[in-house]
């Protein structure tokens, strides 16, 4: 068993008198594209920042291939990529102008024209920054994340405010760089973001984690009661745990052919809905 | 744990800072315009306000005197109140964090700056002293002495200016509020200073209190290279005083640079 890219245990961090991270504990391993899911105020971008060296945790134990984050060193700095939250910065240049002075900064930089093309900005390669849309700038962002060939990519919550093609486009993205066995750490709050791009994901409410698991089966949800729901003259609906039986016998019912018949097991976001809700119901919390 | 490949030095990475700096610098047009016209635009107007003789004995004219000033000026332009806004705003819209994400050593950071802030100065002089021999009979330097002089003062100035520069960047809390608190700064002590009066004609207690700052021994030291020898004996010293203006500048490089290994911060402190 290989060394875990990161590793984090019982990770404190507060703000005043509110824990923003309160007990994490994380192994994610090489190769792994894990997604931390949570409502805004949770301690996801808290999380990610102690990891990237950004922020100085209270208590707990944190390594990140293998360092302690909080001393970060160039030779650490080099082995990993961050993608953060949209920033404003680099107007006046070029796109071919800033991948390649970024590519400068690293020991074995990707060729920063082929970093271009990778993520699609081949046409806007004489553009300036300033001129870009939001996806394309948040594309910018994640060449300057990949440029320096790292073993770890940091993504926080890359697709905020993409329209749904965009966003299939950026998942395409992120996916091919798994080729490379990149280990990568996405925060996200959608939900189809973290089932289509990640191995496992990690609900995280109140700074705590609420849920970890893969995506098809987080919170039991393969094996959940599912909701049967077909048209009797008028919609009508079902839960079950045994929905084959129940489905058999509503069949006999009308012999043959059910009309409109669905069956339906509870959704990532179903899950996420009753993780989020039960805790954020007590702090009156927007998810 | 080991990489490799040798991470590229803080001086190659400086240069590449420098020269993505002075790209950026040049595409911003405005403060392109504001760094090179606003030093010159002062000249021009005291210069023809004030066209007479600061001096009847050594036939020093106040364009002349000013002149000298204003060269000192661009120091604290171009490297303290420059800096003191254009770091907190990087810290603000996301610069300084994203290259707090990389390898990049701060130490190139720096560099990049120096050198954007060592290529303004130079073209302020240049433009000061363009104008100063077409429309007011000043002279460029004409020693080997005085041009040596120059490069001291300006070199020792430059440090003193950037490190305080940086320093002061750390202790605002953000661009808004750089220039409520820069801008004043730099007018007390250039009204103080000698800049915008002849030194020796302030109040003793002025005099006193600005040559605990840089800026009073900067004009002193600029005054040397432009101004005839005679004017020497009308400073309050009866001299230059340049062992001195040398000795006060290193003092404050080394407690500006403390101060800005201090000061200087990635990030906005709620941020940490």
């Amino acid at each position: 068993m290989a060394e875990p890219a990161i590793l984090v245990s019982a990770l404190h961090k507060a703000y005043g008198d509110t824990y923003a991270v309160d007990g994490v504990d994380l192994a994610i391993d090489p190769g792994e594209c894990f997604a931390l899911l949570g409502p805004n105020g949770a301690g996801k971008t808290t999380t990610v920042e102690i990891l990237e060296g950004y922020r100085h945790a209270d208590a707990g134990t944190v390594s990140v291939l293998g360092e302690d984050p909080s001393r970060p060193t160039p030779g650490w700095r080099a082995r990993i990529g961050i993608v953060l939250q949209s920033a404003a910065d680099l107007a006046d240049l070029r796109v071919d102008e800033v991948v390649r002075h970024f590519s400068t900064y690293y020991p074995n930089p990707r060729d920063f024209d082929q970093v271009i093309s990778a993520v699609g900005l081949t046409e806007k390669r004489r553009s300036k920054v300033t001129d870009l849309s939001g996806g394309q700038r948040r594309r910018l962002d994640v060449a300057l994340g990949i440029i320096g060939r790292p073993e770890l990519l940091f993504l926080d919550e890359p697709t905020t405010g993409f329209d749904p093609e965009a966003r299939r486009e950026f998942w395409d993205l992120i996916a091919s760089l798994r080729v490379d066995g990149a280990t990568i750490l996405l925060t996200t709050h959608y939900l189809e973001e973290a089932e289509h791009l990640a191995d496992r994901v990690a609900v995280i409410v109140d700074g705590r984690i609420a849920a970890l698991g893969d995506p098809a089966t987080l919170g039991g949800r393969r094996t959940a009661e599912a909701l049967v729901s077909w048209r009797d003259g008028e919609p009508r609906e079902a839960r079950t745990s045994a929905p084959t039986r129940f489905v058999q016998e509503l069949a006999a019912q009308f012999g043959g052919e059910i009309p409109e018949l669905a069956v339906r097991r509870p959704t990532l976001e179903d899950v996420y809905l009753k993780l989020v809700g039960a805790r954020t119901s007590e702090t009156d919390e927007a998810p | 744990m080991s990489t490799t490949t040798h991470l590229p030095g803080a001086a190659a990475i400086g240069w590449q800072r420098f020269l993505i700096e002075l790209k950026s610098f040049f595409r911003g047009r405005e403060t392109v315009i504001f760094t090179f016209s606003f030093p010159m635009l002062l000249l021009l107007v005291f210069g023809t306000v004030f066209s007479g003789v600061a001096d009847p004995k050594s036939g020093v004219t106040y364009s002349q005197y000013f002149l000298a000033g204003m060269i000192a000026s661009g120091l604290v332009y171009s490297g303290f109140q420059q800096l003191a806004f254009a770091i907190p705003m990087e810290r603000d819209d996301g610069t300084l964090k994203r290259l707090r994400g990389t390898p990049m050593p701060a130490a190139a950071y720096f560099l990049g700056k120096f050198g954007v802030v060592l290529v303004g100065y130079v073209g302020q002089v240049v433009l000061l002293l363009l104008i100063g021999a077409a429309l007011f009979d000043v002279s460029p330097p004409a020693t080997a002495t005085q041009w040596f002089t120059l490069l001291w003062v300006s070199a020792l100035g430059l440090v003193v200016c950037v490190s305080l520069g940086i320093a002061m960047s750390g202790a605002v809390r953000s661009a808004r509020t750089t220039n409520a608190v820069v801008t004043p700064i730099v007018l007390v002590l250039q009204f103080t200073s000698g800049v915008f009066f002849v030194f020796s004609q302030l109040p003793h207690w002025m005099q006193v209190a600005s040559s605990f700052f840089p800026l009073k021994w900067l004009c002193q030291g600029m005054r040397s290279v432009f101004l005839p020898e005679s004017f020497a004996n009308q400073e309050p010293a009866g001299s230059w005083e340049l062992g001195k203006v040398a000795a006060v500048l290193a003092v404050w490089a080394v407690v500006g640079v403390a101060l800005a290994l201090r000061g200087f911060r990635w990030q906005r402190r709620e941020e940490i």
